[in-house]
């Protein structure tokens, strides 16, 4: 790895960063072919209705888009914190505590008669806001007490869903929602609108400006650029003086924040209302989607329609073919175990050094 | 005494019975997950092992007739997980939480796609012992009918201890945590005892599972756990990795998530969902406590990831 490729490999090397994703693809379909294959299904068929249910007419498009705008936001949760080496799973209860507080936010400002777009700015504010301080929350205390963020968000997590729940069947609940506890609902003057011409709300805009604003700042920025030190190395990071403390939190910050954004969105264009509905596992599928495009903030936009797309053709695969939605799961598990495994091929690069010893 | 005489008392009352019965899945699941993370990996994907447990011991149980067999095979289904878990974790540049994630969605979606035709049939319970037979209060009566896997877990806690402490086995799983290197020089590997920690850590989990499917709530169903493969990784830090205090812990989780329903009963509705939080806070509570950013978290296995 520290050694410096030899100069013929540079065309190699331009695969290095998919060859494992190509590798952790191809397992996966023939892996899930043969897994639908013993349940008497015909793979060819299988694979053939998922295009179709995902990307083969503009419907499906539009209902694969739709999957995949919350996560291309939750993804990011998990993918910019990466960039600084640390490994946040909390982007469940970010997306939660955003729905959650976009919701507060926004209510007494629909009553108090505001104009739509002001009381969409400060839902999407409030659901920021929480979500940061959630997911900053772990940061800091990774960096102040030592204790580990992937096990801190997963607990702060845990702890905003039980919140969430206690305040829509309590201090927060609507009388009229009888069987499923509810806030009260947004006024539908005051929902978030489809993009012009599709049935997709705004959420998918917001979700691809946030992953190449991501990109922009990681890669294009000095601040980016110091993160990726801290996340390479450090101790060498605070040699330099790098404030990696201050650093580490506003990361953290920003990646709860799109989560946050994220819940806004499903409680603004989706829900209309806070409830038990917001932990639907949109944060844990963020996990996989920012594990899938290797963490870079780019890559989640492809990876994300693709899920969606995978989550989109599971209802066609249920008509169909009677394959239970579940299957979407399996497959879904199945690419992720692939791909983590395909880590450890040794990138293209290296095959020459490798089978020259 | 007569049941309506009891007054405020059925709250503790209930409990303790709750606690029973909660707890037991906290238990096989953390004592499991104590060993794995002895042995200094970290398995976060139990939550989906714990929902393949509960599947497949409903499964064969329903099909066999027989609970104890749906024990077995849930145990062995989570051996089985983590034989994967640590199979993928030996290969180079493989973070094991991250497998841990995977495996815990892969799990759960294998589950809810196998279980599809058992949600509606019902499979023979495991039996329970009624300890409470001395008492005439029914509600003394239910609290203490006590399950044959708690009891196979109180058995094990002191057992699991004296191994560690003791056998071969047990020094080589800590010393393979505490220090690979060490372990290397002395010749054993930490690579296999990595791989049957995670086995048996697997295996718990899978009897763990099991218990819900087959004891409390006793039928299965895709919303059956609610999170205790998760909070039973939480549990092993909160207690020390030490299996006395798993089981105390355990205990005392199981007491919390049974609070809310309990108070129910007697008309306060409200903080059911926070109860059931507690734990969570609680352990966040003693890592923050813990932890510095200069050592190390005390009595922590010196390989594991998640502590240093």
């Amino acid at each position: 790895m520290d050694a410096e490729p030899p100069p013929r490999a540079s065309l190699a090397r331009l695969f290095d960063p998919i060859a494992a994703p190509l590798a952790a693809g191809g397992a996966t379909i023939a892996l899930f072919g043969a897994f639908v294959a013993a349940a008497g299904r015909d793979p060819v068929e299988v694979y053939r209705l998922m295009g179709v249910g995902a990307f083969g007419s503009w419907f499906s498009w539009q209902n694969t888009l739709l999957r995949a705008s919350p996560l291309l936001l939750a993804a990011l949760c998990t993918a910019l914190p990466a960039q600084m080496g640390l490994v946040v799973i909390g982007g469940e209860g970010a997306f939660v505590v955003g729905g959650l507080a976009a919701i507060a936010a926004g209510l007494p400002l629909a009553d108090a008669g505001a104009p739509p777009i002001l009381v969409q700015l400060a839902m999407a504010l409030a659901g920021m806001a929480a979500g940061g301080v959630l997911i900053a929350l772990a940061g800091a205390l990774r960096h102040w007490r030592g204790v580990n963020e992937t096990i801190s968000s997963l607990l702060l997590s845990s702890i905003a869903i039980a919140v969430m729940n206690q305040v829509v069947e309590g201090p927060m609940r609507d009388p009229a929602s009888l069987n499923k506890p509810s806030t009260r609902p947004l006024p539908d003057a005051d929902m978030l609108g489809n993009l012009p011409g599709m049935d997709v709300h705004w959420g998918l805009a917001l979700g691809v400006v946030a992953c190449i604003l991501a990109w922009a700042l990681m890669s294009r920025t000095t601040f980016g650029f110091a993160a990726r030190i801290v996340g390479g190395n450090p101790r060498a990071a605070r040699m330099a003086g790098l404030p990696v403390g201050r650093m580490t939190v506003i990361v953290t910050f920003l990646a709860g924040a799109a989560a946050g954004l994220a819940g806004m969105v499903e409680v603004a264009a989706v829900q209309g209302s806070a409830n038990a509905n917001l932990a639907a596992g949109y944060g844990l599928t963020g996990i996989l989607v920012a594990f899938l495009a290797r963490q870079n903030p780019l890559a989640v936009i492809p990876v994300a329609i693709l899920l969606g797309g995978i989550g989109a053709s599971g209802g066609l695969l249920q008509r169909r073919l009677d394959l239970p939605d579940a299957a979407v799961l399996v497959l879904q598990g199945i690419l992720f175990v692939a791909l983590l495994a395909g880590e450890a091929l040794p990138p293209p690069s290296e095959w020459r050094t490798r089978s020259g010893r | 005494m007569t049941a309506a005489s009891l007054g405020l008392w059925t709250v503790p009352i209930a409990v303790l019975g709750g606690a029973i019965r909660v707890s037991t899945p906290f238990l096989f699941v953390s004592l499991g997950e104590l060993v794995t993370e002895k042995s200094g990996r970290i398995n976060l994907g139990l939550e989906g092992t714990l929902i393949m447990g509960a599947m497949s011991g409903f499964a064969v149980a329903y099909l066999s007739g027989s609970p104890w067999l749906g024990v077995l095979a849930a145990g062995a289904v989570g051996m089985a997980f983590g034989a994967l878990h640590a199979s993928i974790c030996s290969l180079p540049r493989v973070n094991d939480i991250a497998v841990g994630i995977a495996l815990m969605l892969f799990g759960a979606g294998l589950a809810f796609y196998l279980g599809k035709p058992l949600v509606q049939p019902k499979a023979p319970t495991l039996p329970a012992l009624p300890l409470g037979f001395w008492s005439d209060i029914p509600q003394v009566r239910a609290a203490l009918e006590v399950n044959g896997l708690f009891l196979a877990g109180l058995v094990l806690t002191p057992l699991l201890r004296w191994a560690l402490a003791n056998t071969l086995w047990g020094l080589v799983v800590r010393m393979v945590g505490d220090s690979a290197e060490a372990a290397r020089a002395l010749g054993y590997s930490p690579l296999w005892a990595r791989f049957y920690a995670t086995c048996f850590g697997g295996f718990m989990a899978g009897v763990g599972g099991s218990f819900l499917s087959l004891y409390y709530p006793g039928s299965w169903n895709e919303g059956l756990s609610s999170g205790q493969g998760i909070t039973a990784v939480a549990l092993v830090i909160f207690a020390r990795w030490n299996p006395l205090a798993c089981f105390g812990a355990s205990l005392l989780f199981g007491g919390a998530g049974a609070l809310g329903p309990a108070l129910q009963a007697v008309g306060v509705t409200s903080g059911a969902y926070l109860l059931n939080a507690a734990p969570y806070f609680l352990t966040l509570v003693i890592l923050v406590a813990s932890s510095s950013s200069r050592r190390r978290l005390a009595g922590a296995p010196g390989e594991l990831s998640v502590t240093r």
